[in-house]
């Protein structure tokens, strides 16, 4: 009955009007079928077209976040008392499948543009310089959690192996098999922090033992875990999640 | 129209009531905001803030990282068709002719007569006050989940904002209930263009019927 109104009222348009109407209403429909087609889930999702077009924006998006990141704005600290606890573990597997890392062992490899290639056990990071903050993590999932965690200042770290910090990229390989990557402008924050320590604990298994890299300037999982080797480029070495999908600037 | 009579009796009967950029933002603002609203449920769904999840079959980009790309992506047409007509309503004095003068007085007078079904639709170039405030309302939604929304994706660099939302916590309650209120409208406005439905073509057209 309402539909029969609306036609009505189109037909007490004028004629050409009614013409250009239709063809309004033509892409109307054809609105309303592609809001349908939206709505049901992945199907435009999987088109190619579209999915091209969001591959496209998400890398016009990792340059707005570039250009928005300001090299000297911190994340907010908070006080001990607002600690999440407990903290939540979150990995792209159950907790109970967590792959212990032998610390006596750890060797972290470096590779790419760096001068001074030259393995790092945990003592030798045990006795660098040490800082801690309390900050939030935020999930990409949209959670967040606040945590205490101790380092190496990374900036600090990048000049004692003689990295090149004009290079573009840092990439990380993990324990797990996980794997991610970050801008050098990022790498070079004064709170990305090379961690060793959680709740100023040794760092426990479900946090990343032996080491993390934490970045309260990046959602969650830019911040990988059981770091075994990291090397400086300058060809984007994407990441686990970013791969999938997942924004790869992925700024806070 | 092919004598001048008819020229003058149509320009009689006819008379403009929105114009072109009002018609063109709002259906781009209208694609937009569906994408912005079905992707947002199904992040919503990733870590629901409340003790209920959205059903999929309304939710938009199949997963978690699907629906951030669609709603990072429509942002921008969010973000730059809702400039050009908040400018537009500003700087021609759209906003200030259509939708003002408003008084609670006569929203509430209006708003009862809707609910009662006696709500006149005479005049199709003027907003009664019912409209006035719905249209109102719905502009301060949009502005308050734009910048909630800049809060949640920003927490560092525009941290001053997050804060000002009440915290990266608040702003997402923010940005959720902002959405709310917003469908609410939307659904509202589409249950009285179908009560009313001659308001539909004008949209199109940009023309209604002069009152006799």
């Amino acid at each position: 009955m309402k539909i029969r109104g609306m036609a009505s009222s189109l037909a007490e348009h004028s004629a050409p009007l009614i013409a250009k109407i239709e063809r309004r209403l033509f892409l109307k429909q054809g609105l309303s079928l592609g809001a349908i087609a939206l709505l049901s889930g992945c199907e435009l999702t999987e088109d190619d077209a579209v999915q091209k077009v969001l591959t496209s924006m998400s890398r016009w998006n990792d340059g707005a976040q570039a250009w928005l990141f300001n090299p000297n704005k911190l994340a907010p600290e908070y006080p001990e008392s607002a600690i999440t606890k407990p903290f939540p573990f979150n990995a792209y597997y159950g907790e109970d499948e967590i792959r212990p890392v032998d610390g006596n062992s750890y060797n972290l490899e470096l590779a790419g543009l760096i001068r001074d290639k030259k393995p790092w056990g945990l003592p030798e990071l045990y006795a660098m310089p040490q800082t801690s903050q309390i900050t939030r993590h935020i999930c990409v999932e949209g959670w967040s959690a606040i945590g205490k965690w101790s380092g190496v200042r990374f900036s600090t770290f990048l000049e004692r192996i003689g990295a090149d910090t004009t290079a573009k990229y840092i990439g990380f390989k993990c324990g797990d098999d996980y794997y991610s990557s970050i801008d050098m402008a990022t790498a070079l924050h004064p709170q990305t922090l090379l961690t060793l320590r959680f709740a100023d604990q040794i760092l426990p298994p479900r946090y990343g033992f032996p080491m993390k890299l934490r970045i309260p300037t990046k959602l969650g999982f830019k911040n990988p875990k059981h770091v075994m080797a990291m090397y400086v480029t300058n060809t984007n070495p994407g990441g686990y999640w970013e791969d999938k999908g997942y924004n790869w600037f992925s700024g806070s | 129209m092919d004598t001048v009579q008819d020229a003058v009796q149509h320009a009689a009967t006819w008379v403009q009531i929105h114009p072109l950029v009002v018609r063109i933002t709002h259906w781009i603002n209208a694609l937009a905001i569906l994408i912005m609203v079905a992707s947002g449920w199904q992040i919503y769904n990733a870590s629901p803030l409340f003790g209920f999840t959205i059903p999929a079959e309304l939710t938009l980009g199949g997963w978690l990282g699907g629906a951030l790309q669609w709603h990072f992506a429509a942002m921008w047409l969010l973000a730059v068709n809702g400039m050009v007509y908040v400018v537009y309503g500003i700087a021609s004095g759209h906003f200030w002719r259509k939708l003002f003068p408003i008084t609670p007085r006569a929203v509430l007078h209006d708003v009862l007569d809707a609910l009662r079904g006696k709500l006149a639709h005479e005049d199709l170039s003027m907003y009664n006050a019912a409209q006035r405030s719905a249209y109102l309302a719905i502009i301060a939604a949009g502005i308050v989940l734009v910048f909630s929304g800049l809060a949640i994706w920003k927490p560092v660099q525009l941290q001053e904002l997050t804060a000002l939302c009440g915290g990266y916590e608040g702003a997402r309650l923010l940005h959720f209930f902002a959405m709310a209120i917003l469908v609410l409208i939307v659904l509202v406005h589409i249950a009285m263009v179908i009560l009313v439905p001659r308001t539909f073509p004008t949209m199109f057209s940009g023309r209604a019927r002069r009152p006799s």
